[in-house]
């Protein structure tokens, strides 16, 4: 196992994190530390709980053991009115958007910013919404449709706008490309980098998609055996010869995408910066 | 932040000061506060220490429409500045709506064009599963018995209690009203044939068909609509599965069948809750309870209510099934489906129902 950098300023630290679902057991001693300002990738095969860490992280699961700290403060067993402090410095984007579907695009953007901010004027309001939905890309006829007329790609760069609706810190992103034509995929890639080295963002990246993690992750962590079983730059995971990363990297698409970067002149998981 | 006392002077406008941290959580106030200041302005960002899209926003905003100068930006201010100007285009927020009275006139219209549509739909579902049927009576192999009994378990026997109790209590209340205003005249005894024909003609049915409606009705329309969306009848089709055969015709026959009994069982449970209320309030015994019953009910009363039955259940089923089908988008238009399904087969069952009592008084069976 690679550890952190040596300057790493940690955002998000998991200790020793257990989660199990009855008998089952998902998660058991898991360990993560997540720097400021890198885009951290987080890979696993079907089933080793990449969505329940990161449920674990943003307070919907409980875990049963071990601790979790976000932005400097520990996120179990805490009041709903201090942990309100810490989710207004988040974005989260969901797998399906799960954007409110009674909702327009302009209002969903518009929600989080209400509940944090009830006292702003409705025309600021309106412009900090209009911006917000042109910076995720999205056309400028979308602000006053509804999720169930948009596309898949759409939903999802609406859902991005109302993660960044607050100006987070930090953004969660769980398979922000699956589903996605891989026209759209790289186009969403870009703009996840581009805007996450404009905003500083952190990004908690979980992703199946291997041009992703070679387009634009800073350092990947890989989940296997109910833990993090390896965190670190996809070279460094290389040099690791655990079966599953080999497998992972070196098969007919890990070589395909690891390609793919290489004629792009990407710089194979350095940061880019 | 604060204005520049040094720079108040004519026509050189005046300049204002931002410091700290201009974000999300001031923006109310710096909104107000740069509004307030007169024109030429400049503003002066070199005491500001974090900034985000909100707070470059307003003074971005502020350039764009007063052409306000921007001194003492600093490297991480001036690329924010560049963002929010990029992202500054023409975007749509609201619905356009055009106003007053000519959105009532075109709400009506479209409510109106909407309510026929669904009437010729509503045809044209029916002419579907009669066509369902037929291609069933050809080829009988494909009636899917297990299903149909499937539905008669979840119809008709689990509906046994609710409908049960519901027409006990309601005979207990028919009883009890009609006792009270009978009494007046000392005419208590005909309470008898105020439960016996009021029960077996109308209400046993009819307050089956609603209870129905609502228990069967609604989920036929709310598994149907759920089926659509999650491509369930896409899935069939492609197979070759006709959803006809193998979702509606199931419903239709097994609230056709059901319908009969449970209003029947409706019927004995209300004159159960009548006779007791009778026997125990005004003293009458059973056994006379039953025989001044057996006088007075005509047998063409329980035949109006059991033949009224399967048509209600038809019309039930049908309403559901075809409010299910319609089902395209999203989460919210199950509910709203279910609903309309519910609304339109409690209405069609007591349209029917009138049409019902006209045509049986006016052929003789009063």
């Amino acid at each position: 196992m690679i550890g952190p950098p040596k300057d790493c300023d940690p955002i998000i630290t998991v200790r020793g994190l257990r989660n199990s679902f009855g008998e089952q057991v998902i998660h058991e001693n898991l360990d993560l530390t997540v720097c400021r300002g890198e885009i951290l990738g987080v890979v696993g095969g079907s089933g080793t709980g990449k969505s329940v860490l990161m449920r674990s992280i943003i307070g919907l699961q409980k875990p049963d053991a071990g601790d979790v700290e976000v932005l400097g403060e520990t996120m179990i067993d805490r009041d709903e009115d201090e942990a309100k402090n810490i989710r207004r410095r988040w974005g989260i984007l969901f797998q399906n958007g799960a954007l409110f579907s009674t909702l327009t695009v302009a209002e969903n953007v518009e929600v989080p910013i209400r509940e944090y901010f009830p006292y702003l004027d409705k025309q600021l309001l309106d412009e900090i919404a209009s911006y917000k939905i042109a910076m995720s890309g999205l056309r400028a006829d979308a602000g006053p449709k509804y999720p169930s007329e948009l596309s898949g790609g759409m939903v999802k760069r609406a859902g991005l706008a109302r993660a960044l609706a607050l100006d987070p810190e930090l953004l969660f992103l769980d398979e922000p490309t699956a589903g996605l034509d891989p026209i759209s995929a790289a186009g969403f890639d870009e703009l996840i980098r581009s805007l996450q080295k404009r905003l500083e963002l952190t990004v908690f990246l979980i992703t199946h998609d291997l041009d992703t993690l070679y387009a634009i992750c800073d350092r990947v962590a890989v989940l296997a055996d109910k833990k993090v079983i390896a965190v670190g730059t996809i070279p460094e995971l290389l040099a690791l010869d655990h079966p599953w990363i080999q497998e992972y990297f070196k098969g007919p698409r890990g070589r395909a995408a690891a390609d793919t970067a290489e004629q792009h002149g990407e710089m194979i998981g350095g940061s880019g910066a | 932040m604060e204005r520049d006392p040094r720079q108040g002077g004519k026509g050189s406008g005046a300049t204002y000061r931002m410091a700290g941290s201009i974000t999300i959580s001031r923006a109310a106030s710096t909104a107000r506060e740069i509004a307030a200041e007169p024109d030429p302005l400049t503003i002066d960002l070199s005491g500001v220490r974090n900034m985000d899209t909100v707070g470059a926003w307003l003074v971005y905003r502020t350039v764009r429409d007063r052409n306000a100068k921007v001194v003492g930006a600093s490297e991480g201010a001036k690329s924010l500045l560049e963002q929010v100007a990029e992202a500054d285009r023409p975007v749509k927020v609201h619905p356009e709506e055009s106003g007053g009275f000519l959105r009532v006139l075109r709400e009506l219209g479209e409510w109106v064009a909407e309510a026929g549509i669904t009437l010729v739909g509503l045809l044209g579902f029916f002419g579907a599963t009669l066509i369902g049927f037929a291609n069933l009576i050809k080829r009988p192999k494909r009636f899917r018995l297990n299903a149909i009994i499937q539905r008669f378990d979840v119809v008709g026997v689990r509906a046994l209690g609710i409908i049960g109790l519901m027409s006990f209590l309601i005979g207990i209340v028919i009883a009890q009203q009609g006792s009270v205003q009978l009494e007046q005249f000392g005419a208590e005894i005909y309470t008898i044939n105020l439960i016996g024909r009021i029960t077996v003609r109308e209400l046993g049915t009819l307050m089956t068909a609603i209870m129905v409606a609502g228990r069967s009705g609604s989920a036929f329309a709310a598994q149907l609509g759920t089926m659509k969306i999650t491509e369930e009848i896409d899935a069939m089709r492609t197979i070759g599965v006709s959803p006809v055969e193998a979702l509606v015709i199931p419903r239709l026959i097994a609230s056709v069948i059901m319908m009969p009994l449970l209003a029947f069982w409706a019927i004995i449970m209300s004159l159960l809750g009548g006779g007791i209320f009778v026997w125990l309030d005004i003293g009458i015994p059973p056994i006379t309870y039953i025989q001044r019953l057996q006088e007075v009910i005509p047998l063409h009363d329980l035949w109006i209510g059991l033949i009224k039955a399967p048509v209600f259940g038809f019309i039930i089923a049908l309403a559901g099934c075809f409010q299910g089908m319609l089902v395209e988008s999203n989460s919210e238009e199950v509910g709203q489906r279910t609903t309309t399904a519910v609304v339109q087969s409690i209405f069609l069952v007591i349209v029917l129902d009138a049409v019902f009592a006209v045509f049986f008084s006016s052929i003789g069976w009063k």
